[in-house]
């Protein structure tokens, strides 16, 4: 909603600007711009930091071959055109795409960008020392090869459906290899001017960078669109808290762009009323989520069994169980008091891109709570003398954990209210956000090792395409001794149905069918109560109202179009 | 006295010693993972890499010497190197931050400036309204002066900088637009416009310190006053027929410092740590801000060495404010 009057009023600015005023813009006529992330940014090299902040600030220096645009639909960017089957860039067996750049393209100092540089890129990345963040991108290629100076073909390993991950996208960019020659693998963190400067194609150079501080940029004069960027400088400050930084630009003006504002509701809607800037909101893939454990937690078992699929859940492996912790949240409630105009309730796993999201689902948003005991009664559940309920001298009891975060506390004492109600007693623990996330096998307390019975986090994934996220769930993919406890399949989800389902997504290449798989095996999953959806988190920021040219794009870079952006003149 | 001092700090080195042992073993098992802040969509193999990467998979011993010999030895060279340009910065590796994957004397060098300037000058001016508050209040205790310095030091030093902070950045900037909310890490001053803004923008986040400090401060002057006024010398200055300046601002003032300047000289170090809580208020890059933000991140190396500086200054002004008190009262010598 928000975005749209977003858009709107950029469409609205562009269309009623003079039509002289829209011929004299040019690079540098808008003068300053003032970013605030309040995160600051660490480094500007992506491939080594593989945070949002990091990424944001890099993908207006370093770009990638060809990107998404708010749409989700792939743009080129330093290729003419999109290599499909049909102009033949894409091969007949799927096993190869071959990228031809925009001829004349130049990097920030001036020497031309050949394809040496792309193959240079992934070298770099897929380094065994490097540690590279955004290493999957490159998962599953065999090579990289350079074909003549400005065409590059990427070769498969194996068939691959979607060959739009390595050098899409602001987490797989291109960077030179005359300046990184020398920082391959463990050297990599040695190369900190390279680090903090890299040299790229992007509308803007760094002309001075303070680590988790602040950034300088200026115009890279060698942009390939010579009317672009119309911003001469920027200012990407960094540090503080996210409600001084809606402060700077809602209310004392100091600031043109914020971003990352995930604050209470009716704190963002008192600061818009200032009426000196908007926010921007947009729906991506992100969604939080209630994951149910199919496995048995239990402290009594031994630390290699303990929620392993040797115990199956004593509660919650029975599906009517499942469905009346389901019925009994109020979605809606949720919403509005943790996210407001930034959230969306919803019952679906896959609930971007809307093509792709079901629309099969939306019964569980009406709270039921009625049916919700007469599911547990089916159960054998019976009421107990205080009101939770007793099968078998067992109390129906969950330990329900999260990361510590404030609107997730909110969310964990509404949630036991409402489970209550239908007689479920729920013990509330909340985890350092570093420690839940983290993967050290040796802690008991990650989501990963999940020994608690419920807990709430939110997921996503990267593009627009749900393949991989939808393959975190196959059976054997769950955290266990065996494998270090690594795994993404959370809850320990186990469905031979959904296993066949997704082999077929994995080798279909038409588009129509891909959605159509994707919608059925979202419904497959959510269906079965596998885990229970919340809200579908939107990308917050906040824009003065003196900058046109913003448009916010969830599947790559906020800052993907930094070049367009201009000062609107009163 | 010499010898004293000299004893003192050969007593120092195994205490820092010590503690650095001590910072990095509590660090490196402190559950946090540098993993743990990156989006969900990077994969627990990349992790793992990463982890790799970042030089956790040797043996925790290993790491302590190495990060020792750095933090003691590369990164001051490096340091020194960076403020004379001489050439003698040693080759090798360096200790490097986790989020950064820069080196950390880089950084602490540059965040170093921000915190002097603007926490010391919170300091500075604390004491500089402390020290005659606490006077007049003890010359003239139980007067109205007397009543409200103490409610105001009591409203100072209980209510913490981070209400005081939102309050100012309310009334000041927002209401009143007069201060910027936010500090301009790049502002260079170059003339008499620049400085009124860096005036202007440092004026906020220290008066909020100010306050805090002088309060505290404050109540040892009068305390320490107190106890001097009623003493023997005093009745015997004033029976002499000495004005009352000469025995308030002479006699019994430079008694009274005493005590207060050891307080004073051990509170030095809290202004390198910085005020945290107010660095990240205002925007301020200081160290306090920069060892925040590599706890928030499990970034270990930037926090271990941080808080070995730190360390390394509370026992040596521990020290200074011990050899200061035999030197400022005669009576109190060590050997």
């Amino acid at each position: 909603m928000k975005t749209r009057i977003a858009l709107l009023g950029t469409a609205a600015a562009i269309m009623l600007a003079p039509a002289a005023a829209m011929a004299e813009r040019e690079r540098g006529s808008s003068g300053h711009l003032n970013v605030i992330y309040w995160q600051a940014v660490s480094t500007m090299n992506p491939y080594l930091s593989g945070g949002t902040k990091e990424m944001n600030a890099a993908s207006i220096v370093l770009e990638p071959l060809a990107r998404f645009d708010h749409m989700g639909e792939l743009a080129p960017w330093l290729v003419d055109e999109i290599p499909t089957l049909e102009n033949g860039g894409v091969s007949e067996d799927l096993k190869s795409i071959t990228w031809r750049l925009s001829e004349g393209l130049l990097w920030s100092d001036g020497t031309p960008v050949t394809s040496a540089d792309v193959v240079f890129s992934y070298e770099y990345c897929t380094h065994p020392e490097g540690g590279c963040s955004y290493r999957d991108r490159f998962a599953g290629i065999e090579r990289v090869e350079a074909v003549d100076d400005l065409t590059v073909t990427v070769h498969f390993e194996d068939v691959t459906p979607n060959p739009y991950l390595p050098f899409v996208g602001a987490g797989s960019v291109v960077i030179q290899k005359a300046q990184f020659e020398n920082c391959m693998g463990a050297r990599a963190p040695e190369c900190t001017d390279a680090n903090f400067a890299p040299i790229g194609t992007g509308p803007y150079v760094v002309s001075n960078f303070r680590p988790n501080d602040v950034i300088e940029f200026t115009a890279n004069e060698n942009y390939r669109v010579p009317t672009q960027p119309y911003f001469a400088t920027i200012t990407w400050a960094g540090g503080g808290d996210a409600t001084g930084a809606a402060r700077a630009v809602f209310q004392t003006g100091e600031m043109d762009y914020a971003w990352n504002l995930q604050l209470a509701p009716e704190v963002i809607e008192q600061m818009e009323a200032a009426g000196r800037g908007t926010l921007l909101v947009d729906f991506g893939p992100l969604m939080e989520r209630i994951e149910l454990n199919f496995t048995d937690p239990s402290p009594d078992l031994p630390d290699d069994e303990r929620g392993t699929r040797l115990h199956p859940h004593p509660i919650l492996s029975d599906i009517r169980v499942r469905e009346a912790l389901s019925l009994a949240i109020d979605r809606e409630l949720l919403t509005e008091i943790g996210y407001g105009p930034a959230g969306k309730p919803t019952c679906n796993f896959i609930v971007a891109p809307p093509a792709m999201a079901s629309p099969n689902n939306d019964a569980c948003l009406t709270v039921d709570k009625d049916r919700a005991r007469e599911l547990l009664d089916e159960a054998g559940w019976e009421v107990g003398s205080d009101g939770i309920r007793v099968k078998d001298g067992k109390r129906l009891e969950l330990l329900f954990q999260t990361s510590t975060n404030a609107v997730r506390q909110d969310f964990q004492a509404l949630i036991q209210q409402d489970w209550r109600e239908i007689g479920v007693d729920t013990r509330l623990r909340n985890i350092d956000a570093g420690v839940f996330f983290g993967s050290d096998p040796g802690s008991p307390d990650t989501y990963l090792k999940f020994w608690a019975d419920v807990q709430m986090y939110a997921s996503l994934f990267e593009g627009t395409d749900p393949t991989p996220h939808l393959e975190q769930r196959r059976c054997g993919r769950e955290p266990k001794p065996e494998t270090q406890w690594q795994g993404q399949n959370i809850n320990r989800y186990c469905n031979p149905e959904y296993d066949a389902l997704w082999a077929e997504l994995s080798r279909e290449p038409n588009p129509e069918r891909r959605q159509e798989l994707v919608i059925a095996l979202n419904d497959m999953f959510v269906q079965d109560f596998a885990h229970l959806p919340l809200v579908a988190r939107g990308r917050v920021s906040a824009a003065a109202n003196t900058v046109g040219g913003i448009i916010l794009n969830v599947w790559d870079s906020e800052h993907w179009n930094q070049a367009e952006w201009y000062r609107i003149e009163e | 006295m010499l010898s004293y001092t000299l004893r003192r700090l050969a007593f120092a080195v195994p205490t820092v010693l010590v503690i650095s042992l001590i910072v990095f073993l509590l660090l490196d098992m402190a559950p946090g993972d540098p993993t743990a802040s990156l989006p969900l969509t990077i994969p627990l193999e990349v992790r793992e890499q990463i982890r790799i990467s970042l030089g956790l998979g040797e043996p925790v011993l290993v790491r302590y010497f190495k990060w020792l010999q750095m933090t003691l030895f590369t990164e001051p060279m490096h340091i020194l190197a960076g403020l004379t340009g001489w050439n003698i910065a040693p080759e090798g590796p360096r200790i490097l931050s986790w989020q950064t994957r820069s080196p950390v004397g880089d950084i602490i060098v540059q965040r170093v400036p921000q915190t002097l300037w603007v926490v010391g000058m919170g300091y500075l001016f604390g004491i500089m309204i402390a020290l005659p508050i606490g006077v007049i209040s003890a010359y003239r205790q139980y007067s109205w002066f007397d009543q409200v310095g103490t409610f105001v030091s009591m409203v100072g030093f209980s209510v913490p900088t981070f209400f005081t902070g939102v309050v100012f950045i309310l009334v000041f900037s927002v209401w009143l637009g007069w201060f910027p909310s936010m500090y301009d890490t790049t502002h260079v001053v170059r003339d008499w416009n620049s400085f009124v803004f860096q005036v202007k923008q440092i004026a906020m986040p220290v008066a909020v310190l100010a306050l805090y400090n002088a309060s505290q401060i404050s109540r040892f002057m009068r305390a320490s006053m107190l106890d001097n006024l009623n003493q023997d010398y005093v009745r015997t200055a004033r029976a002499k027929g000495l004005g009352e300046k000469a025995v308030v601002l002479v006699h019994v003032l430079r008694n009274s410092m005493i005590p207060v300047v050891t307080v004073i000289a051990i509170g030095i170090p809290t202004v390198f740590t910085g005020a945290i809580i107010t660095e990240q208020i205002f925007r301020v890059n200081g160290l306090g801000d920069a060892l925040i933000r590599a706890i928030y991140v499990s970034d270990w190396p930037m926090v271990q060495t941080i808080t070995f500086i730190f360390a390394v200054l509370i026992v040596l002004f521990n020290l200074i404010a011990d050899v200061l008190y035999g030197i400022l009262d005669p009576r109190i010598r060590y050997d």
